[in-house]
């Protein structure tokens, strides 16, 4: 093989530029760490539902929400964890324990860099009158 | 028989009269099962527009539009008419009825300042062309629904509705000045959304009159249901002469404006005691 030196070397750099986000990661101490929620303010210990599925499930959850809602008049959601019926309102009942959105929704939504445009028209209580 | 030329051409014309005989019917048909009134499965909302009850220009309209503005956030970009949204609005009572042009118009009803809103149409034509299905017929109590989520600003609707009544939000709405305070009990609309009045289907929901009817104390609004023969609205329909805006298109709108003369409100003075509401008439 000609040029053995040069096509190693190159190589070489190819692949350390490659996978530089990966080094940068690994070997930055500033990885961000998972962020702080803020705990019900109004006392409440129960969510609609699980937890886990919250964290999870929450946008599917309140697309259902919406629909169901608008489309179908129906504004009652029974839980299907502890089977109490709560009223399918963003502004109301989430942000009644949540109540901070800044502490709660934005903080992981900005560390996970996603932009929901939910509150482009519902209202943040506080901010409101 | 021998065919010929001229039984082909005879036999070919017979069923060409024929097939096309058979397809105007068959659009008969359906023309006629058209017409006949939409039925909804459940209740038949409207609103009943009692003209006599309201002065020549009253304080009251202010205050009813105020009402409903006030409650779904309406932005109000102050003289700016390329920018107005509006949900409910006065107009003349000859520019809101132009199609009867009036000659020799009884003298209360000149200028009179007319409530307009929302026809919520049993054949609303907005629906019709909605791409997105953001706008519907509610099947359950015919409310002309809006989906603000699916609007996607074409404004199709805008165009199509024949009463003006859909507004299009060319600036976002929480610039306007007057929504630096929101009512943070209902949603505002985005920038690029097309937005009327619902007949207030969040109070509905709740077993609440609309805002516009509840700002009233003297029943000069009444919402009830049409498919109910005991209800108020159903009453006053029967018993008193009222118009709707362009009933010729066939949208069959359901809002009614009861037009007779205000003198005949001391006529029917027990009557009246029925629909002034808990207001408590003395």
């Amino acid at each position: 093989m000609y040029d053995t030196g040069k096509i190693v070397a190159g190589l070489a750099v190819f692949v350390v530029l490659a996978t530089s986000p990966l080094w940068y990661n690994a070997l930055s101490a500033a990885s961000p760490e998972a962020p702080e929620l803020q705990q019900p303010t109004n006392g409440s210990t129960e969510c609609v539902e699980a937890k886990d599925y919250m964290r999870a499930n929450h946008m599917d959850l309140l697309d259902t929400w919406r629909d169901t809602v608008v489309r179908e008049d129906v504004r009652t959601y029974t839980s299907e964890l502890s089977g109490k019926d709560f009223t399918m309102s963003l502004s109301d009942t989430c942000l009644d324990c949540h109540s901070k959105k800044e502490q709660f929704c934005d903080a992981c939504h900005t560390y996970s860099a996603v932009d929901p445009y939910c509150w482009d028209c519902h209202v943040i209580p506080e901010e409101g009158q | 028989m021998k065919s010929s030329r001229r039984r082909f051409l005879k036999f070919a014309g017979l069923s060409a009269v024929g097939v096309a005989g058979s397809t105007a019917v068959a659009t008969r048909t359906r023309a006629s099962e058209e017409h006949e009134p939409p039925v909804t499965e459940g209740k038949r909302l409207a609103l009943v527009i009692d003209l006599r009850k309201f002065s020549k220009d009253d304080a009251l309209l202010a205050k009813i539009t105020a009402a409903c503005h006030d409650a779904h956030n309406v932005p109000d970009f102050v003289d700016d008419p390329k920018n107005e949204v509006k949900w409910i609005w006065t107009e003349d009572f000859e520019t809101a009825f132009h199609e009867q042009e009036f000659h020799y118009i009884r003298e209360d009803l000149k200028g009179k300042a007319t409530l307009l809103l929302c026809n919520h149409c049993d054949n609303p034509p907005c629906t019709r062309v909605c791409p997105t299905q953001a706008t519907w017929k509610r099947a359950s109590d015919g409310v002309v629904m809006m989906d603000w989520h699916r609007c996607i600003g074409c404004r199709y609707c805008v165009v199509a509705c024949p009463y003006g009544s859909r507004s299009f939000n060319w600036k976002d709405p929480r610039k306007a000045p007057n929504l630096a305070t929101i009512n943070n009990t209902y949603p505002t609309r985005m920038r690029g959304v097309v937005e009327k009045c619902t007949f207030c289907d969040e109070r509905l929901a709740r077993g609440q009159q609309p805002a516009c009817v509840e700002a009233c104390d003297n029943g000069e609004l009444v919402f009830g249901d049409l498919n109910d023969p005991g209800s108020e609205v159903r009453q006053l329909l029967s018993e008193r002469l009222s118009i709707r805006r362009k009933p010729g298109l066939g949208t069959q709108p359901e809002v009614y404006y009861i037009v007779e003369d205000p003198r005949t409100l001391q006529e029917t003075a027990p009557a009246a005691e029925v629909f002034e509401g808990e207001g408590g008439h003395a």
